[in-house]
């Protein structure tokens, strides 16, 4: 279904993509160096293609590809495209570097 | 060969009353359609009713998207007008989808695209096998998103996608201030564009619906009035009803007879009339006439009144000799009471037409017409009035429609513009002479029947409206009211005198006759006379040669034997 990068962490992610298209492949990139660089070893990361999976788009009111939902700390936030833009990212999630 | 005949473009009817008759039979198929209104203009109703009657009544399934209301609202909301929206989606027919859009819930990091909007779309088209989609206010679309030209080329990408698809679409949108749509939306969907008005004039709301554009196919070009009401969104359609209706040759008395013998026996059946006057002319008694001899004739009729309650009118009536309440009470006059401010004029219009339904009458009365000026224009009245013509005609129910002129005015000018679409049109007016007021009527027209040119003196008494006959000055002026009296007094009186002389020659002739009879008298007495003497004279003479011959006789006879006695 997705790729558990690590399991010993406080942040649960989603990424809803539509297909292997270059956008898909561009978001995942632009995701894992995000993750890697901010907040390496402490986040759990699922990539669901929502169109190999009929119903999960709407289960997930799912508009716009790709769709990255922050489920975990509350509260839940949605950043859409393809996370090109690193600062709208981290400050839009409200996903701060963590305090270490 | 090739056929040289153009494809003509497909429909899809929309089943929204009046609105394929405007349109030429519907939507145009597989396509989509923009739906542009204000705010409570009837946008969700009209995109709902066209996915609900593709379902209940040509077979076509569809689905729902809602931007704004949940499905839950949607049936609240519009489970009145009958539509069983939950049996629909359990049968699989019909697919609501509720996207909520909460702007604030979106952060916008990059490029993207709408695929999940699409893919929810596909999955809810492919579970229904639906053939008409509603996208019911896409400008949430538009506001939920900050990225404008992410979001053109995908609202485009949307439309060639349902295109693509077949899929008869409707998809609705606020209007913007200066322009038809708040996104310029109209850039991307040319094939048919339809534009809802909800106008307050005169405080009242007025629904008006227009096609702004239809490629490849005609269509009406006004705008009509629409109304929402219990029934659902109906558009009323100028030419609805056509032209085509049914006439009769049936002519119908008016209920009075010197009425009937100005139209040379009356108006026909289902045919307009219209009474026009000044304040207190005497429309309403007209119409309570026409509305007696109707009833007489075992018709039932309806009396829209917008200025007086039923009782009022009846009461009123019966001081001139009609006794309305019989015929209520029979069943056969049903009166409608209500204000012209109360509603807008397509709310009256439908009222209207639910009330024909509902009584299917023979005749009815509008009293008056021009209730609605007060809020109204005229041009509005007369697009009001045709359609209700129209629905009149198109069922054969004779009407009457008083309306009301002002002093100020011409009689004549300010009924014109309804006045052409009626087939009679009666004039009252009051006519002011000899420092006296008195009512005239008149035909101004009509259409098809010989009618009397003349002015006619109309009286009211108790027992009913009388016209009387007129009278001409040696001016050629008409004579009302006493001075109509005295010249008949006049008239009576020279009569009178004519017939004095006539008598006193008379007499004069008689005496004459007499002398001359009795001068024949007694010249036949002086002649009998003279005849007399003659006669006794003769007589005298005869005797005396008598007495000569039998005196000869005799001496012959003494003499013995006479010539007589020698042959015996």
């Amino acid at each position: 279904m997705g790729a558990s990068v690590d399991t010993n962490t406080s942040y649960l992610l989603k990424l809803f993509v539509a297909g292997d298209s270059s956008r898909t492949g561009l978001a995942v990139a632009n995701l894992r160096h995000i993750c890697e660089d901010e907040f390496p070893g402490c986040y759990e990361l699922v990539i669901i293609d929502v169109l190999r999976h009929p119903g999960i788009a709407e289960e997930n009111k799912i508009l716009a590809a790709p769709t990255l939902i922050k489920e975990r700390p509350l509260p839940v936030r949605r950043i859409i495209g393809d996370l090109s833009d690193k600062e709208k990212v981290l400050t839009g999630i409200g996903l701060l570097p963590p305090q270490r | 060969m090739t056929n040289l005949a153009l494809p003509s473009l497909e429909k899809s009817a929309t089943g929204i009353a009046g609105f394929d008759d405007i349109s030429g039979g519907g939507l145009p198929r597989g396509r989509p359609t923009l739906l542009a209104g204000h705010a409570g203009s009837g946008k969700t109703l009209f995109a709902l009713e066209f996915v609900l009657h593709g379902i209940e009544k040509f077979n076509e399934p569809g689905v729902f998207v809602s931007f704004e209301e949940t499905p839950e609202e949607l049936a609240v909301n519009f489970g009145s007008l009958g539509f069983d929206l939950f049996r629909h989606q359990a049968e699989k027919r019909l697919r609501i989808l509720h996207i909520n859009l909460d702007p604030q819930e979106l952060i916008e990091a990059g490029e993207y695209d709408l695929d999940g909007l699409f893919l929810r779309l596909g999955a809810a088209i492919d579970a229904t096998g639906a053939r008409r989609i509603a996208l019911d206010a896409v400008e949430n679309l538009f506001s939920a998103f900050a990225d404008l030209r992410i979001l053109r080329a995908e609202f485009r990408r949307l439309m060639d996608w349902l295109k693509s698809k077949g899929i008869t679409a409707v998809v609705t949108t606020e209007r913007g201030t200066d322009t038809l749509t708040r996104h310029g939306l109209e850039e991307y969907i040319a094939d048919c564009v339809v534009a809802l008005d909800n106008r307050i004039e005169g405080q009242l709301a007025t629904r008006r619906l227009r096609i702004v554009k239809y490629r490849g196919s005609s269509h009406g070009c006004d705008e009509y009035p629409f109304v929402l009401d219990r029934a659902g969104f109906s558009v009323i359609p100028i030419t609805s009803a056509g032209m085509a209706y049914a006439v009769s040759t049936e002519r119908l008395s008016s209920g009075c007879a010197s009425l009937d013998e100005m139209l040379s026996g009356g108006f026909f059946r289902g045919s307009s009339l219209l009474v026009s006057g000044t304040s207190g002319t005497g429309k309403s008694s007209i119409s309570a006439q026409v509305v007696d001899a109707a009833c007489r004739r075992g018709e039932r009729c309806l009396y829209i009144a917008f200025e007086e309650s039923a009782d009022q009118i009846e009461r009123n009536m019966a001081s001139i000799g009609f006794d309305l309440a019989q015929w209520r009470q029979a069943g056969l006059l049903r009166f409608h009471a209500t204000r012209a401010s109360s509603n807008g004029l397509e709310t009256h219009l439908a009222m209207l037409t639910g009330l024909v339904n509902e009584c299917q009458p023979q005749m009815v009365i509008i009293d008056p017409i021009t209730a609605f000026n007060v809020s109204t224009d005229e041009e509005r009245i007369k697009t009001m009035l045709v359609r209700a013509v129209d629905l009149f005609k198109s069922r054969g129910i004779t009407s009457l429609f008083t309306a009301l002129t002002y002093g100020g005015d011409a009689p004549e000018a300010t009924s014109v513009a309804i006045s052409s679409l009626v087939d009679v049109w009666l004039l009252l007016r009051n006519l002011e002479s000899a420092g006296e007021r008195t009512r005239g009527l008149y035909v101004c027209k009509a259409r098809g029947i010989a009618h009397s040119n003349q002015i006619r003196e109309f009286m009211l008494s108790e027992t009913g409206i009388r016209l009387m006959d007129v009278l001409l000055d040696a001016e050629g002026r008409i004579l009302t009211g006493s001075a109509r009296l005295l010249r008949q007094r006049l008239d009576e009186n020279e009569a009178q005198i004519r017939s004095a002389a006539a008598a006193r020659r008379r007499a004069k002739l008689e005496d004459r006759r007499r002398v001359v009879e009795t001068k024949i008298a007694a010249i036949r007495s002086e002649f009998e006379e003279e005849l007399h003497a003659l006669s006794e004279e003769l007589e005298q003479e005869h005797t005396s040669s008598d007495q000569t011959t039998r005196t000869l006789a005799e001496l012959a006879a003494r003499r013995g034997r006479t010539s007589d006695g020698n042959k015996s």
